[in-house]
């Protein structure tokens, strides 16, 4: 089955409509979908006063095959696919915060931006937008440690401030650049950023496996050079490189991997000399 | 509003009524002999148990460090949200609710009273302003003096008169109701990176041991006449082999005890238990405390019972908290409060397959049922720091039910299951000791007289249960009294139904209990007691960041008043 949603205004402050979601849809019908609470500001809605939805094909599919198709601005709705197990979200056009908060399965693909804490806590399934992505990706909420767990996440433009902050396992990969604190906090888990970053990767970071294929301004001084690396595998994958290959984050006993393209940074060159 | 509670199965043990079926009148807020039955609201308790309002000794609920707590752990707020109601306000918070919550949450369960343990006296003021906004309960709360620098200097020049006076001032001026002490003179030495090691181990600069702090606060007590004992945080708290601490604590002030008039007040005595000498080899001290306990009649103890759930740390002993951040390496605040004590907080999961909280949660059961007496032991989880508050319920049913614990044990650390001393205990508790441990011995030992029990002319806080003890095995049935406990039928506060059914009918301001001394004239900043406020204005001036002036808090700054006169006889010159 596949059901299309769209807002019937413009919003002005943000919805929260976490039972935008496979799960929440499977088994249900369109009158009971309309029905379902959201919340627009400090206002209880139910979905069918903020959203057109409507089937646009209807045959008996598992739940696996379920998808929602959101189309037009999303920028403020948030907590889409929170919590989610199987089953498709497609949208096309930006999203708001949150989106699949807490994930455990299934897809979601956002053709157009994303805002902050995309899959943020999340534990299995994929996500990927096709436009760029605000701060916070795969970080938990304000406050927790739970940091993603695992799934995998792909940004095919730019990522914004603390990407993976206190990712715990999984893999997020940024085909644009990053901006600061990329892998903050760090447990475990992998970050390939294919652009630049502006600095400060993997501060605080106690294991896990950062590679940064373009520019970085500099290295925190809490990471030692290791070694040089001609190429470094991300789920079998093969990325080439040289790469500088870093430890850290020391000031925390961390044994993370830290590796920055040797081609495009040739300011790092004086770490070289710590290896002879 | 007059009312008329027909035929509950009343338990009320200050009046030794043990499930007898009575009626209970209520007039003007009050408990009454007899009204006229025609103009009366009835309530139909048959088959309910009537009991009076819950009454906490020991919940963190107020105060900075409790508002600190909060803005500390946001994650603990988003998954337990409280929307409003027509009546109710929103809150949210699992292990630190927001203040009107906490009021709800209470009531809710049928508690009527609850005493905030620990007030930096800098920090009084938003102690109140946070309690004026903590509806439905009354309230009561703690000075911390165990670390006061005047304290310790009277003390050490055993200046009992004048450090009697100053604590009299103290308790007026900041609005308490007793003296708070944690870990006598550990928190002075934690401002300069250390800690006591013990009870005869020296205070860095002030030359006076913890001994004689405990001893010198426990005369002054007595002096003053102050309604409650000494409320003491031991040193050692957590530390493994602190059980020796805590009997020697109790040990010292055996002498200053009258009669059979308790002299001391031992609180989350679960966390000053602890047997072995390093993490490894942890195991329970409960069964010689409570030896100790059951054969002397000084001393009164609440659990700090542990729940293995996700909860938020806090206390006044700053070291402490830096032994939990350094086991946790989870966030923490730090906080020196200028003069005057320390605090930190810690957000910690106590996990059932963890050796050592398993171990924690075991104790807390064992003092519990160990101590014969239960006039001398109180169900409390040092909110939040064992667990919050509202888990109480479920310590009721496995203090009922040997079989809940026997549940509950099968699911924990082998290690910690293989050493606990439960399987070996019978012992359940009755209605009435749940009574006695929840309302009835906290109000006795607090010396409230209108609270805790149902006598004529006692504050009209009662709690209705929706469990008939004829009819249940609270043994085999511990989840229908673990229910019955969580959301009372009715609880009524002041004369008024405020809880029907588990849910706020009506809400009121609760109010604020606070010792006042008759002899002793005081208006802001002035006193009859020229020496002690003559050494408070030069202090002062050199090391506080207010001004003498400001420190005093006046009646009408705090919500409904209620003074509790105290006559002591002093400083009439």
């Amino acid at each position: 089955m596949i059901f299309q949603i769209t807002p019937k205004y413009q919003f002005r402050v943000p919805v929260y409509a976490e039972c935008i979601s496979p799960d929440v849809f499977n088994g249900k019908k369109l009158d009971e979908i309309v029905k379902l609470k959201a919340w627009e500001g400090n206002k209880s809605r139910s979905l069918g006063d903020l959203f057109n939805i409507k089937i646009r094909r209807e045959t008996e599919l598992s739940a696996d095959e379920l998808i929602i198709n959101l189309a037009g601005d999303f920028s403020k709705v948030r907590k889409i696919g929170a919590n989610m197990t199987s089953g498709k979200i497609i949208v096309d056009g930006n999203i708001g915060m949150h989106l699949g908060e807490n994930m455990e399965g299934g897809e979601i693909i956002v053709n157009g931006n994303a805002d902050s804490w995309v899959g943020g806590s999340m534990k299995g399934g994929k996500i990927e937008i096709k436009g760029s992505a605000e701060d916070y990706i795969g970080a938990p909420y304000r406050g927790s440690v739970e940091g993603m767990k695992g799934g995998l996440i792909i940004i095919h433009g730019n990522a914004g401030r603390e990407t993976g902050c206190l990712m715990r396992g999984g893999l997020i990969k940024i085909h644009g650049s990053v901006k600061h604190f990329v892998g903050v906090n760090m447990i475990d888990g992998t970050i390939l950023v294919r652009g630049n970053s502006d600095g400060k990767a993997g501060a605080g970071m106690r294991n896990g496996k950062i590679i940064i294929c373009g520019y970085i301004p500099s290295v925190l001084p809490t990471f030692t050079i290791d070694g040089i690396r001609s190429s470094t595998k991300v789920n079998g994958e093969k990325i080439s490189g040289p790469f500088y290959r870093f430890i850290g984050d020391v000031a925390d006993d961390g044994e993370g991997k830290l590796f920055i393209s040797k081609a495009k940074n040739p300011h790092l060159k004086f770490y070289e000399k710590y290896l002879e | 509003m007059t009312l008329l509670i027909k035929n509950g199965i009343v338990y009320d043990p200050l009046n030794g009524v043990d499930g007898e079926v009575m009626d209970i009148c209520v007039e003007n807020g009050r408990i009454v002999e007899k009204i006229d039955e025609h103009n009366a609201q009835i309530i139909d308790a048959s088959k309910m148990i009537v009991m009076p309002g819950g009454v906490d000794i020991h919940t963190h609920v107020a105060g900075a460090e409790v508002n600190s707590g909060r803005l500390l752990r946001p994650e603990d707020h988003v998954h337990d949200v409280e929307p409003k109601t027509s009546i109710t306000r929103s809150g949210v918070g699992h292990s630190v609710p927001s203040t009107f919550t906490t009021g709800y949450r209470y009531a809710r369960m049928g508690y009527t009273m609850i005493c905030n343990p620990s007030m930096p006296p800098l920090e009084a003021r938003h102690t109140h302003e946070e309690l004026e906004d903590t509806p439905i309960v009354d309230k009561a709360t703690f000075p911390l003096l165990g670390d006061w620098w005047f304290v310790l200097e009277y003390l050490r020049d055993s200046l009992i008169k004048e450090c009697a006076e100053h604590v009299a001032w103290m308790m007026v001026a900041t609005k308490g109701y007793a003296i708070k002490i944690v870990n006598p003179g550990g928190l002075e030495a934690w401002g300069f990176g250390r800690n006591v090691r013990d009870l005869d181990d020296l205070v860095p600069n002030f030359n006076i041991t913890p001994r004689e702090i405990v001893r010198g606060l426990c005369m002054v007590n007595k002096i003053l006449n102050l309604p409650h004992t000494i409320h003491v945080h031991t040193n050692r708290l957590g530390q493994p082999g602190n059980y020796i601490t805590t009997i020697k604590t109790m040990e010292c002030v055996e002498d200053l005890a009258e009669s059979s008039k308790p002299a001391i007040h031992i609180t989350h005595c679960q966390f000053s238990a602890f047997k072995g000498d390093s993490w490894q080899n942890v195991r329970s001290g409960a069964e010689e405390i409570a030896k100790y306990v059951n054969r002397h009649t000084h001393v009164t103890l609440d659990m700090g019972q542990v729940i293995f759930t996700d909860t938020t740390t806090m206390t006044a002993d700053g070291p402490w908290q830096y032994t939990l951040y350094e086991l946790s390496g989870n966030k923490w605040v730090n906080h020196d409060v200028e003069v005057e004590t320390s605090s930190g907080i810690v957000p910690f999961r106590y996990r059932r397959k963890n050796y050592v909280h398993a171990t924690m949660w075991s104790i807390g059961l064992e003092l519990a049922l160990l101590i014969e007496d239960p006039w001398k032991i109180y169900l409390t989880t040092d909110h939040p720091n064992g667990g919050p508050f509202t888990s109480y319920p479920r310590i009721v049913s496995w203090l009922m039910s040997g079989r809940a614990r026997a549940r509950t044990l099968k699911r924990i650390n082998e290690k910690a299951r293989a050493r606990s001393l439960l399987p070996s205990i019978d012992r359940e508790y009755t209605f009435y000791e749940i009574a006695t441990v929840t309302r009835a011995g906290q109000a006795k030992a607090l010396g409230l007289k209108n609270k805790g029990h149902l006598g004529v002319g006692a504050d009209a806080d009662i709690a209705i249960y929706n469990i008939n003890p004829k009819e249940i095995d609270p043994s085999k049935d511990y989840k229908t009294i673990r229910k019955a406990f969580s959301r009372a039928a009715y609880t009524i506060k002041d004369g008024e139904i405020v809880v029907k059914n588990g849910e706020i009918v009506k809400t009121l301001s609760g109010k604020t209990y606070w010792i006042n001394f008759e002899s002793l004239s005081l208006e802001r900043g002035s006193s009859n007691c020229s020496r002690v406020v003559a050494d408070l204005k030069r202090r002062f001036r050199e090391y506080w960041t207010v001004e003498f002036e400001n420190y005093f808090i006046p009646e009408s700054y705090i919500g409904p008043s209620t003074p509790v006169s105290i006559k002591m006889g002093m400083c009439k010159e």
